[in-house]
């Protein structure tokens, strides 16, 4: 159950690869900006992919990459430091609260 | 590039055998290749371990990086397709033995 | 999961985007100039970029042998700007078809190729491509026949792989840019291959 990360499934069964592309929008694109950005920074991808590795596998397989993604850059901030829970928690009531 | 030095242990061509080991923490040896003898195909380089890096360490001293090529057919046991046909993966060599 | 429409409320990932803007923003970690600017880069790295190394190493055979060499310094001498990216050229020859995937996450040859799409990231993608190749290919169309070796590459660590897929017949004399445009992305991925023009 824990030896192999859900990440980590190379060979395991799997159904067709269905074809699918998407224009990415541009909340989307600016996860990838603030990743590069904060990467300058020293927030190494791999405490991200860690991080990703570290979902629950239903959350895992129900986020897309994006929401994977921003989640993790979250988390990293916050284990470095850089944000605080509390600070998460009150901006995202703010802007929540302006629409 | 980096200060301090490990020594590259093996050589294009030589045989190897993937630790058959299932740590805990950030991993980027796949699971469906531990234990599995393949070939060095290339040393791509030295760089710092992503394990410590994942853990907001520096990753240093440098670790070898080499590419490793696995028969498929002894990959897989099931697996259909050409007899020459090949993986190969980037290993780092604290994951590697000699075969 | 699909985007979200702009006259929709904000999920929780989005709102969770902004809301990291913000703060690291205050916090004077990053501008909005800066996000922008990452956007604009972001923006002009199309898998157009790949094509062109791609058609260069089919006119220029010491080109191919440098890129086949080391990935990363070709590009820069093509005037390429790849920071970082250490990248692994790998070439399609009659008697050998080569693939990338990431099956850890989605490594890829971003500087060169764009943004991977989203079958590229799929558990699918991902969990067969390693065991059973010439499956997943024919799913894209490509059957490889029997005879043919299939190289397989898993990009675990630090390196990026880019196919570079055989040149088709009837292009002889062709100018670089007429030969880049026939380059998908997906050949450069390996899922697919070079055709040869339709006649005219």
């Amino acid at each position: 159950m824990i030896e192999r990360g859900h990440h980590d499934m190379g060979g395991l069964p799997a159904g067709k690869v269905e074809p699918t592309e998407h224009d990415y929008a541009e909340w989307e694109r600016r996860v990838d900006a603030m990743s590069m950005l904060m990467g300058a920074q020293g927030v190494t991808v791999d405490e991200r992919r860690k991080n990703i590795e570290m979902l629950p596998p239903e959350a895992y397989d129900r986020m897309s990459y994006y929401e994977r993604w921003v989640v993790s850059l979250a988390q990293a901030l916050i284990q470095r430091g850089i944000l605080t829970t509390a600070e998460l928690a009150r901006k995202m009531s703010d802007v929540e609260q302006r629409g | 590039m980096w200060s301090s030095v490990v020594e590259v242990k093996y050589k294009v061509g030589e045989k190897v055998k993937v630790m058959k080991a299932y740590p805990l923490g950030h991993v980027r040896t796949p699971f469906y290749i531990r234990g599995h003898v393949g070939t060095i195909e290339r040393l791509c380089g030295s760089f710092p371990n992503p394990e410590e890096l994942a853990q907001m360490r520096d990753g240093l001293p440098a670790q070898p990086l080499y590419r490793v090529r696995f028969l498929q057919n002894e990959v897989w046991p099931d697996y259909r397709g050409g007899p020459a046909d090949v993986v190969e993966i980037e290993i780092f060599q604290h994951w590697l033995e000699k075969a | 999961m699909s985007d979200r429409g702009k006259y929709r409320p904000l999920s929780y990932f989005q709102l969770m985007e902004v809301t990291l803007r913000e703060l690291l923003v205050e916090k004077g970690l990053i501008t909005e100039e800066q996000v922008n600017a990452t956007l604009e880069d972001m923006r002009r790295r199309t898998p157009e970029r790949g094509a062109r190394v791609v058609a260069r190493a089919w006119v220029d055979e010491g080109f191919r042998k440098r890129l086949l060499e080391n990935g990363s310094k070709a590009c820069e001498a093509l005037g390429l700007d790849v920071p970082a990216l250490k990248l692994v050229v790998v070439e399609n020859t009659p008697q050998v078809h080569n693939v990338i995937v990431c099956t850890l996450c989605s490594c890829y040859p971003r500087m060169l190729l764009g943004i991977p799409p989203d079958w590229y990231k799929s558990r699918n993608y991902r969990s067969r491509m390693v065991r059973e190749p010439r499956r997943v290919l024919a799913e894209f169309g490509l059957e490889i026949p029997e005879k043919m070796t299939i190289r397989v590459h898993d990009s675990t660590a630090d390196m990026r792989y880019m196919v570079l897929p055989m040149r088709p017949p009837g292009t002889e004399g062709w100018s670089e840019e007429r030969l880049a445009a026939l380059v998908s992305r997906n050949a450069m991925i390996g899922v697919a291959v070079v055709q040869r023009p339709a006649t005219s």
